[in-house]
């Protein structure tokens, strides 16, 4: 069933249930434990992912020393109150950063659905939590959505960088984080498809092209991109704005573009970003450390 | 796969591929080995040894040794708590040709002496595959409980161990038999539903041509 979104969609629709329920029962069936232990466990992930982000100071800095400290100078700005982007959003670009900071300076994180775009998912809930009064099922059952968004997406495709690319790591987060938000909002089964495939239509091709091929530069603020995108995925989504191309066959697609994607775009550290001039310049550095 | 293998690992990062199966290859090594390595040589592979430093990799492999799991907030002071521990280690690396890129080979030695070699492949979101074990090919990943039993290569040896399991009513998943040489020594590799009390374990020690037994139990989740 975690092998097509459509096929997701339908059995909700036909059996009048919930996106969410058939991602937990399909867990159920899967891992052969009770609701109960299923949602303790998503529970756990839940609180791992809010622990991460009251966990990060601003202080830390990553091996390279090329990562740390923006998640902070974020919040400070988003706090004289004009920011572009206003309240929601200025907190989501703040959150990815943060978090996906903490992952490059060895902080605890939750991988999602790697721990290079840990920051995507997390960046556009925890916000709205502290905006919002969403129950904890609430959350829960947006984190079942998510997580059934990327089990189809690595089945079809990939979520590995090595093997897909970028597109393959903040796209996937990105449609995890779109879908999630669109649940959240009690949006239906195919509107939470539209929201996906626009997200992964949005960042097909993205390569990955790590800096000495460490989840440092572009990583971090690349988890900005990503859940920027669900955010404005999700509320065309729910305006009612359909993607013309059918989420599997985007899925698909993103998977083609993976596969034939040259190897120096795959972590390689052989292209894109890695090999600019102060790309090579790091290298060096950190060779001579 | 399973939707906890996309939301998750809970780890330390940076990398799940780098980080946390490190850390698992690691544990699996210890576990393998029956407790505490005082000793290790650790020869990374591919992009292990090209990156492994910058991820933390080497520190997560130690930290495994010691049985961090991938979650453990001292894997970046893996190198220090190794020396508290009398853990005495050496990285290099190494160079496995058809190897997965990222692949560690590890020897680990006990207080009491003994040897274990292992050499295994991060294979993205933090699951390992063990490939080889003291020298013969094997594929296990830590997702089920495992059997490793090395038994005489003999007419019945095999249906020996099944038949102790079904009366156990331990369920087996999969199972492959790994051998040098015919008539030599056999590996078999048994992966089971159900964990083993230890004395089911001994019961299958105590089987004829059974020559020793490994079990390793699977990671406890992380809920409960
Ligand atoms: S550039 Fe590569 S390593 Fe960095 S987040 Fe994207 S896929 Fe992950």
């Amino acid at each position: 069933m975690l092998d097509s979104l459509q096929q997701i969609i339908d059995c909700a629709e036909k059996t009048n249930r919930l996106f969410w329920e058939v991602v937990l029962e399909e867990d159920m069936n899967q891992r052969q434990v009770s609701r109960e232990q299923s949602m303790a466990k998503m529970l756990t992930v839940w609180k791992a992912m809010e622990d991460a982000s009251h966990n990060y100071t601003g202080a830390r800095r990553s091996v390279s020393g090329l990562v740390g400290g923006d998640g902070l100078k974020m919040r400070q700005y988003n706090l004289k109150g004009k920011n572009l982007a206003g309240g929601y959003v200025g907190e989501v670009i703040a959150e990815a950063l943060s978090m996906a900071e903490s992952n490059a300076c060895m902080c605890r994180i939750v991988a999602a659905p790697t721990a290079g775009a840990c920051g995507v998912l997390p960046a556009v809930l925890l916000p709205l939590c502290h905006r919002e009064e969403l129950s904890q099922q609430q959350i829960l059952e947006a984190l079942y959505v998510a997580s059934g968004i990327g089990a189809v997406v690595a089945h079809r495709a990939s979520i590995a960088g090595a093997s897909g690319g970028c597109q393959a790591e903040i796209g996937t987060a990105s449609a995890m984080a779109a879908g999630a938000l669109v649940a959240l909002r009690r949006g239906s089964a195919a509107q939470i498809g539209h929201a996906v495939a626009i997200t992964l239509k949005n960042l097909m091709g993205l390569v990955c092209d790590p800096v000495e091929g460490l989840v440092e530069v572009p990583c971090v603020k690349r988890n900005v991109i990503g859940a920027m995108n669900a955010v404005s995925a999700a509320d065309m989504a729910l305006a009612g704005i359909e993607s013309r191309i059918p989420v599997d066959e985007v899925i698909d697609a993103m998977g083609d573009v993976g596969r034939r994607m040259p190897v120096e775009f795959r972590e390689t550290a052989l292209g894109g970003l890695a090999v600019t001039p102060t790309g090579q310049e790091v290298k060096r550095r950190m060779a001579q450390e | 796969m399973d939707i906890f293998d996309i939301l998750g690992p809970i780890m330390v990062g940076p990398s799940s591929s780098h980080t946390a199966g490190a850390a698992r290859i690691g544990g699996m090594a210890r576990a393998l080995l029956g407790g505490a390595p005082v000793k290790a040589a650790i020869h990374l592979h591919g992009s292990f040894a090209e990156t492994g430093s910058g991820h933390g990799t080497d520190r997560a492999l130690v930290g495994g040794l010691l049985g961090m799991k991938p979650d453990d907030l001292r894997i970046p002071r893996a190198f220090e708590e190794a020396q508290k521990a009398g853990l005495a280690f050496t990285i290099d690396t190494v160079d496995l040709r058809e190897a997965h890129p990222n692949t560690a080979l590890l020897e680990v030695w006990d207080a009491a002496g003994k040897r274990l070699e292992l050499q295994a492949a991060s294979l993205g979101g933090g699951r390992i595959l063990v490939q080889r074990l003291d020298g013969i090919d094997v594929s296990f990943t830590g997702d089920y409980h495992t059997l490793l039993i090395r038994n005489q290569d003999e007419f019945g040896a095999v249906a020996a161990v099944t038949g102790q399991l079904s009366r156990m009513r331990i369920n087996v998943a999969n199972m492959s038999l790994c051998r040098r040489s015919r008539g030599s020594e056999a590996l078999m590799v048994i992966e089971t539903d159900h964990k083993l009390r230890p004395l089911q374990v001994d019961a299958l020690r105590r089987l004829g041509p059974v020559l020793s037994v490994t079990y390793y139990e699977k990671e406890e989740e992380a809920d409960a």
